[in-house]
């Protein structure tokens, strides 16, 4: 049998037994977790009980979706080192969380971005832009997710009609809705650190696999992965060496990738989830670890998918690049391991999807109704019902853009939420922590222009029409040359946020004290719930 | 409770307007700062060059060092150890030169508080 078939060679039965197993696990896990949840705290901080380990494992859980665990293998296999390149951009991204952004954003908010990005200025309307992006990039990235559900069916149930496929889909999102309106913050959470733990502890068993069939020989494994294909895939550049434009374009991804994760509203919430800002800082340092590690492990996956599965076998096997680890996880354990790895594809891209979900609700209930509509004076009670309401549209919303885009060509989605994050967010962030002149207008600026910026751009790049991978196919109304924004709309998001600033008069100097001196001391910080 | 302030009674503006401009605070922020923002810069350049390597310098980056193990793949697992060693070095920085400051500032500001 070609390793071309091993999609046929999984077992539907099996893979769906491993998964339903981690299913009923989790939901026991989350049931348990809700008896204890009753404030809007509990919803949408866990209570803030949670340890800086835990959170750290959930952060790792939050943020190693199926693009960086199906995909970066993938790339890496195909591609070779352009794939590693991503990894290193979502690592490297970190510090900024760690070193500009984690402790000082415990220590001045409460439940969202919006709480912090809010503390000085006019409430309304800086939590509306708060939300908006908020629920942009949440929403990106949710599709992009989904949508890639639609492919792993494909690939790891054998089920390759759209009718059966968009069942899997719905089902996986109900399945979501459910961890999230019981579980709320702390089922989410629990969710997560299981799947973080099935996730690495299967891939560094298939990764001491790999590297002993090759002597734990680092160099003899990549002899292997150049004799399947060329001796180019060591190189940098296969992929993104093959125009100005490509090179360019590359620059730019880059940029969003270190500055976007930092901005990522469910990155920044789970913060929240820990009494202090020490264990917020702990948070990120396990995160860190977990996560650098397991890109480690990636890049032996992806080297020896390459050289076990080999780069042409995994390009025409259904769910293509993707397919990488799985087939790798055949080739060296059969059935059993294919199974297991595809359970854990799944769990990962529900565990991210719960956590993309809460965040976008839990920012629609605190900022928009309970700050907006409500102008602060919402009751609690009413405020975690808005959520759950909002949770469960979000999650149809989710099942519907996963059945529709379902097959689209829509992996810059993922370079969208990323460059979002990165203008919209990233900038007022910085701003409001450490820029004591920063203001209203600036901070409107900075976000709406960042988003629009943003999204013009890829909606006139080659990513939306005019080559032959576009997702709309047939026109060309392209103008802008990068699939990736980020190298335009980062410093002008920037430049907006100054700009708006120095040209409105608003300061509030007063406001500005007590948001430092509680950044930077954690006075006043929110407590964490006792039970 | 409204959902914009603390749950504990905060102290009011003039608290705080005192704290930050106190010599106390003034250290507490020159610590932080001296640290996380030149340690930002070095690892955003580092990176920079790092990714204008890889994109621009394909000659230099696929040359050989031992088997086949090239420049690329050097550069790049020295981007993890950095980001390791940067990770650690804060956290042994903030333990000692930012947590007893916060602390000692923190509790003048709450204990002051009388709840």
């Amino acid at each position: 049998m070609s390793i071309a078939q091993a999609a046929s060679n999984s077992n539907p039965t099996l893979n769906i037994s491993i998964f339903a197993a981690f299913v009923l696990v989790t939901l026991v896990v989350v049931f348990r977790a809700s008896k204890n949840s009753r404030t809007a705290a509990d919803y949408y901080a866990a209570g803030r009980a949670f340890t800086g380990p835990q959170n750290g494992i959930a952060i790792s859980g939050d943020y190693l979706s199926a693009a960086s665990f199906l995909g970066i293998a993938g790339a890496i296999a195909v591609n070779g080192y352009d794939g590693f390149l991503y990894s290193i951009g979502f690592l490297v991204a970190w510090l900024v969380a760690l070193l500009l952004v984690a402790e000082l954003l415990r220590n001045t908010g409460k439940y969202t971005m919006g709480d912090v990005l809010a503390f000085r200025m006019r409430q309304r309307p800086v939590r509306a832009a708060a939300a908006t992006s908020t629920l942009a990039v949440s929403f990106f990235y949710l599709l992009a997710q989904m949508a890639g559900a639609g492919g792993l069916v494909a690939l790891l149930l054998g089920i390759t009609d759209k009718a059966g496929q968009a069942a899997v889909i719905a089902i996986v999102g109900v399945i979501m809705i459910v961890y999230v309106l019981i579980g709320g913050m702390k089922g989410t959470t629990w969710v997560q650190i299981i799947k973080a733990a099935l996730l690495i502890t299967g891939a560094a068993a298939i990764t001491l696999w790999v590297l002993g069939r090759y002597g734990f020989n680092l160099s003899s494994l990549l002899q292997g992965a150049v004799d399947k294909a060329t001796p180019a895939v060591l190189d940098p550049g296969l992929q993104y060496g093959k125009t100005a434009e490509t090179k360019l374009d590359f620059v730019s991804l880059a940029m969003a990738l270190v500055l976007g994760t930092a901005g990522l509203p469910h990155i920044l919430m789970r913060f929240y989830t820990v009494p202090t800002a020490k264990e917020a800082r702990r948070s990120v340092v396990w995160a860190i670890w977990l996560i650098g590690i397991f890109y480690l492990f990636t890049l032996v996956l992806g080297y020896g998918a390459g050289a076990i599965v080999g780069p042409q076998a995994i390009k025409t096997a259904p769910g293509g690049v993707n397919s990488a680890a799985p087939l790798l996880a055949d080739a060296l354990g059969g059935p059993v391991l294919l199974g297991f790895i595809a359970a854990v594809a799944f769990a990962t891209i529900l565990a991210v999807v719960a956590g993309l979900t809460i965040t976008a609700s839990a920012s629609f209930a605190h900022d928009v109704y309970a700050n907006v509509i409500k102008k602060g004076k919402a009751d609690p009670a009413k405020e975690v019902k808005v959520a759950r309401i909002t949770a469960l549209v979000i999650g149809a919303v989710a099942i519907a853009g996963g059945i529709f885009a379902n097959g689209q060509n829509i992996a810059f989605l993922v370079a969208l939420a990323f460059a979002v994050a990165a203008s919209a967010n990233l900038p007022t962030i910085l701003y409001s922590l450490f820029w004591k002149r920063f203001n209203t207008q600036g901070a409107l600026w900075s976000i709406y222009g960042g988003l629009a910026v943003c999204i013009l751009l890829i909606i006139f790049s080659p990513a939306v029409s005019g080559t032959s991978g576009s997702m709309i196919k047939g026109v060309d109304f392209s103008w802008f040359p990068l699939p990736n924004p980020g190298i335009v709309s980062i410093p002008v998001s920037f430049f907006l946020g100054w700009l708006g600033t120095v040209l409105s008069k608003e300061r509030d100097d007063a406001k500005y004290a007590e948001m430092e001196v509680r950044a930077l001391t954690g006075a006043g910080a929110e407590k964490a719930v006792a039970h | 409770m409204s959902t914009v302030e603390p749950d504990t009674r905060p102290p009011d503006a003039q608290d705080w307007a005192k704290v930050q401009a106190s010599p106390e605070f003034a250290d507490l922020r020159r610590r932080l700062r001296r640290f996380v923002f030149p340690m930002t810069g070095l690892f955003l350049v580092w990176y920079l060059v790092y990714v204008l390597l890889a994109d621009y310098a394909h000659g230099f980056m696929s040359t050989k060092v031992f088997g086949n193990i090239n420049v690329a793949l050097i550069l790049g697992l020295l981007q993890f150890v950095s980001t390791f060693a940067i990770t650690m070095l804060y956290v042994r920085y903030a333990n000692k030169k930012l947590d007893p400051k916060a602390e000692e500032i923190r509790e003048g500001i709450e204990g002051g508080d009388a709840q």
